[in-house]
């Protein structure tokens, strides 16, 4: 769920401090990186691999949903580099005035359907198969669910489902549990449990594609690391750990 | 009755705490849109999620009567390990982080378990139901009911029900004309505190019943997805909470203030 999430980003980032702190601060950089919750894996394992590579910095993050990071933000949270799992979110914090120059796309994330191992319902993807069954989707509005909304008008598909989720989690938990018989989430959702659920992809995915950007804030302290880090996830390591995780597909 | 003074450095640390407890609230009243509350308290969702929830509630506090005054009444009345153990079970739910109630539900009657599996194969199917958010509303209700009756009846007079019993009325007239009428006040104010609780009810409800608009999605779930997706209606609604829930401590608070003035006359 939502705060196991929020516990990992929070582990993650003592964890990460807590080892600076045992380093030597010679030049005691620290870059601070706002990041959609949904890039926790492959983030932490990407700032591992740039303090790494650039002695003396520390690379500490914040995982949140994409619209709550845009509200810290607004409100002047200390930040170098801000990272969106949509579009609009990232135009809002634009429209803000809290992000310098043009942001840049750097993966896109589609949906997919899970069901729990074994696919007792039958399903077998967005058609017949899901009426009288138990679908759970997120609710209209926040990402993962405005993204579903998008996928039925493009494929013409009527849903109705039991449940409307606010986080993604939550309908993978449920799915998980065996309480629903079907949820739509991103593949990296499903990548990230598949040892708990089966994933059937859906024909044409990529209709409703959402987009991750990622750009330096406007207050950066360290806007040449905030570069930087972005090259890395735009560059070839970073684009191969992303891929790992099921970005981009 | 004459009490003696408080030291007046209490006045401090009292200050203190009660600012603290005050702060956020009236910083939620500032940050109200007045001015649009009643259109974004108006729209279907908000509409369905209100009555969704006083529906659920008076449900919740109905169950909770019917099960749990019978438990207190058995409570009050047994001695020795078997009534610690009770009283620890019927009170646990109440200190349960909201989550670990919904998974402790979701595992106990989840489609996958083995009652929920029982209670599939005669046709009852709770997941994603109504009947499901007032199971979990029950279940971190009840417990408030219970302990206010059981504390009520441990406190209260036995003579009159003694007395009642000696003129040969029996255990069931007993219990109606006396015990029930000399502990209502306490009945009352349980009552008012399970519907509290139960109005605030998130966790076990998100995690075991789910999150439809009008089906299972209660204020507080509401709440929880509207903060999402529009910072105005979920402060407005969470006002509409709040006043709620102040409204029934209130009624709590005054009931169980008659219940100690009665009882002090009876002793008297």
């Amino acid at each position: 769920m939502k705060t196991c999430n929020l516990c990992a980003g929070l582990a993650a980032a003592l964890l990460l401090t807590s080892c600076a702190s045992t380093q030597p601060a010679a030049g005691g950089s620290e870059l601070v990186v706002f990041a959609a919750a949904s890039l926790n894996g492959t983030f932490t394992e990407l700032g591992k691999e740039f303090e790494a590579s650039h002695a003396g910095t520390t690379v500490k993050f914040s995982f949140d949903g994409s619209s709550a990071l845009v509200d810290q933000l607004k409100q002047g949270a200390p930040a170098d580099v801000f990272a969106s799992a949509d579009r609009s979110n990232m135009d809002k914090a634009v429209a803000a005035g809290v992000i310098t120059g043009a942001p840049e796309q750097f993966t896109s994330n589609v949906l997919t359907i899970i069901v729990p191992t074994g696919n007792p319902a039958a399903i077998t993807g967005l058609d017949d198969s899901l009426t009288g069954k138990k679908l759970v989707v997120c609710a209209n509005g926040v990402p993962c669910g405005s993204a579903t909304v998008k996928l039925a008008e493009a494929l013409g598909v009527t849903l109705s489902p039991v449940s409307e989720e606010t986080k993604v989690t939550d309908v993978r938990t449920k799915v998980e549990s065996g309480q629903a018989d079907a949820g739509i989430v991103y593949v990296t959702d499903a990548k990230a449990s598949a040892d708990l659920v089966e994933s059937i992809p859906i024909q044409g995915a990529d209709k409703a594609r959402n987009d991750y950007l990622i750009g330096v804030a406007k207050d950066a302290k360290q806007a040449a690391l905030a570069a930087e880090f972005i090259a890395l996830v735009k560059g070839s390591r970073g684009q191969e750990v992303l891929k790992a995780a099921g970005f981009g597909e | 009755m004459i009490r003696p003074a408080l030291p007046r450095w209490l006045a401090v640390p009292a200050t203190a705490a009660a600012v603290f407890l005050a702060v956020p609230l009236l910083a939620m009243l500032v940050r109200v849109p007045w001015g649009r509350v009643p259109a974004l308290l108006s729209t279907p969702a908000a509409v369905d999620a209100l009555w969704l929830s006083l529906r659920t509630c008076t449900l919740t506090v109905v169950v909770s009567l019917v099960l749990g005054l019978p438990l207190a009444l058995v409570l009050s009345r047994t001695r020795g390990r078997w009534a610690a153990w009770g009283r620890v079970l019927a009170t646990v739910p109440m200190v349960l982080p909201p989550v670990v109630a919904g998974l402790a539900l979701l595992v106990a009657l989840s489609r996958r378990s083995w009652l929920g599996g029982w209670l599939a194969s005669i046709g009852i199917d709770l997941a994603f139901t109504t009947a499901a958010v007032v199971i979990a509303q029950t279940f971190v209700a009840m417990p408030y009911l219970v302990v206010s009756v059981e504390g009520a009846l441990r406190s209260a007079h036995d003579e009159h029900a003694v007395i009642a019993a000696t003129l040969g009325a029996s255990p069931s007239v007993v219990l109606r004309r006396v015990t029930l009428p000399l502990i209502a006040p306490a009945v009352a104010s349980g009552a008012a505190l399970a519907f509290a609780r139960a109005l605030g009810e998130f966790g076990a409800t998100l995690t075991f019943a789910g999150s439809l608009q009008g089906t299972t999605r209660t204020l507080p779930l509401e709440i929880y997805l509207q903060r999402e997706l529009d910072t105005d209606t979920a402060i407005a609604l969470s006002v509409v909470l709040i006043a709620v829930a102040a409204l029934l401590v209130a009624i709590t608070a005054r009931l169980s203030r008659g219940a100690v003035t009665s009882a002090d006359g009876a002793a008297a």
